[in-house]
């Protein structure tokens, strides 16, 4: 085995070889700009991509020309955002979205809200989910999108994307879903989730970075949106820019193989997060899952480890590539805000770590990761005051911390 | 984030882990921070008739940086007077554990738990206080 170990799939993946080798051959000899017509370097570049465009429509049940190429899906997401607030800006100025959305997405809603326009932040409950109750209450006249995410790249849910659909498609409302994290891992068709944009990315799939797409609704009803980059007037006009053709090519790839093995992978990403559970939960007292396992990633196991705190036990775990919810690991000194939004409260948040598993991982890595988390958390909880105090029998909630 | 050897030294082998009684009237015991911020230190010192303080211990919730910066603490603190010991700076700790900008609370946070802790012995000798109050 070797290390250092990775297990942070959620954050990328790595590039699978049959998908580079798919590459290969388009950077020194298929080497056309897919909008040359005049030649058959072109002509070329033009049948891979749109063979791409191909194989990444059916693993989510579109029509080829529904897939707009993006450089990856902050890209999507920005476009599906900004550009539904734009082209719809005479129909209203109302948008609904999660405060646990990923950042490309709540950012692009702040841009918008100092533009004037208004946004609703719904809020999650204990586990991370929304309740589609809640987006038909907020959906009022001027509401013109909805963008609500599929699976949380942090914790793992799977929010009740098909139900949500259906309240926007009766009140007409466009639906957006940012599903980076499911597309290629759980099973996702356009039709049955009633979405009309979906963001996704390459490189969260086996593919490469630097390549997004995003699915736009041509038909019942067809969606509209105003182009960020423009240009050559590429990618149905909604993206101008020479195509990135072997990131694309990888793309297609990487798509297909999900398709294929997808059935197969996620017995077997399961059976690994599971045997990682079963392995910490057996040694270790005091954790706590956040999210849920259930209705979840099948590869995404985020735990915390009470009076323990994430930084340092991501630092004692040297050999291992995980990530930690804690405020220290980020630049602002602020925990998690998804984990935040859950309201377990913020010293859970400190004490989190992500553990994500992926087509490359094997049992004998899970096997490592339990040995040296488990080894780790118990030198850290003999040095936690908190755990100290716990021993004793305090109630740490009636503790009056004298605060710095 | 990189982490300074140091660091990384007294996280690996931290110096003076555990406890002391508290209820001893030779013990001070200065607990600070907020498990929602992320950190808690306890830093405890044995104090001799001297005035010296002759031992000391820590127990941290915290990053690498916070866990360091409390060991190290604890080494500085054994042996000085207790009027030494209240003269010891965070930046003195920040210097010499490279701490980068981001981990300076985490040295604040170790000179507030030297300073809680003599008070705490302070108050139980019956001494006043006002010298070191923080």
């Amino acid at each position: 085995m070797k290390t250092p170990i990775y297990m942070d799939y959620n954050a990328t993946t790595p590039v699978d070889p049959r998908v580079f080798e798919a590459m290969r051959p388009y950077f020194c000899e298929i080497y056309g700009n897919a909008a040359s017509r005049t030649h058959a370097f072109g002509w070329t570049a033009e049948e891979a991509v749109d063979g791409a465009r191909a194989q990444l429509a059916s693993l989510i049940g579109a029509h080829p020309k529904e897939i707009i190429f993006t450089s990856g899906a902050t890209e999507s997401n920005n476009l599906a955002i900004k550009g539904v607030a734009s082209m719809y800006a005479d129909r209203g100025d109302h948008i609904i979205t999660v405060t646990t959305e990923h950042k490309a997405v709540l950012d692009s809603c702040k841009a918008l809200e100092r533009d004037g326009k208004r946004v609703t932040y719904l809020s999650v409950n204990e586990q991370g989910f929304i309740d589609p109750q809640q987006v038909a209450d907020a959906i009022e006249e001027g509401t013109i999108l909805v963008s609500v995410m599929t699976a949380n790249n942090e914790i793992g849910v799977i929010q009740p994307i098909r139900e949500i659909g259906e309240i926007c498609r009766e009140k007409g409302v466009v639906f957006h879903s940012d599903a980076v994290q499911a597309v290629g891992k759980v099973p996702f068709n356009v039709e049955e989730m009633n979405v009309d944009l979906v963001s996704m990315s390459a490189h969260k799939m086996y593919g490469p970075k630097g390549v997004g797409a995003l699915y736009v609704r041509r038909r019942r009803p067809r969606v509209r949106l105003t182009s960020l980059i423009d240009g050559g007037g590429h990618e149905r006009g909604m993206r101008s820019g020479t195509l990135n053709v072997p990131g694309i090519v990888g793309f297609g790839a990487a798509a297909e193989i999900c398709a294929e093995e997808m059935s197969a992978e996620i017995d077997r990403t399961r059976g690994l997060r599971d045997r990682l559970h079963a392995g910490l939960s057996a040694e270790l007292a005091d954790l706590s899952i956040n999210g849920d396992l259930e209705r979840g990633l099948p590869g995404t196991l985020n735990i915390s480890f009470a009076y323990v705190e994430g930084e340092s036990l991501v630092m004692g775990i040297n050999d291992v590539a995980v990530s930690s919810g804690s405020a220290c690991t980020s630049a602002s000194l602020e925990p998690s805000y998804v984990l935040k939004a859950l309201g377990v409260g913020d010293e859970m948040a400190h004490s989190s770590i992500r553990f994500g598993i992926g087509r490359f991982t094997t049992e004998a890595e899970v096997d490592h990761v339990v040995d040296r988390v488990v080894g780790v958390v118990n030198r850290l909880r003999e040095l936690s005051p908190l755990w100290e105090m716990v021993q004793e029998g305090i109630d740490l909630s009636t503790v009056q911390w004298a605060s710095h | 984030m990189a982490y300074s050897d140091k660091v990384i030294e007294h996280y690996n082998n931290p110096r003076n882990v555990g406890s002391m009684d508290k209820s001893d009237d030779s013990v001070g015991t200065g607990v600070v921070g907020a498990p929602e911020c992320g950190d808690v230190m306890k830093l405890q010192i044995k104090v001799n008739e001297e005035g010296i303080i002759e031992d000391a211990r820590f127990k941290t919730f915290g990053c690498g940086s916070a866990i360091a910066s409390s060991s190290l603490a604890t080494e500085w603190v054994k042996g000085k007077t207790v009027e030494e010991a209240a003269e010891i700076r965070n930046t003195e700790i920040v210097e010499e554990l490279s701490l980068p900008p981001i981990k300076i609370h985490c040295s604040v946070l170790a000179e507030d738990a030297i300073k809680a802790a003599l008070a705490d012995w302070r108050e139980k000798q019956g001494l006043d206080q006002k010298s070191d109050t923080a």
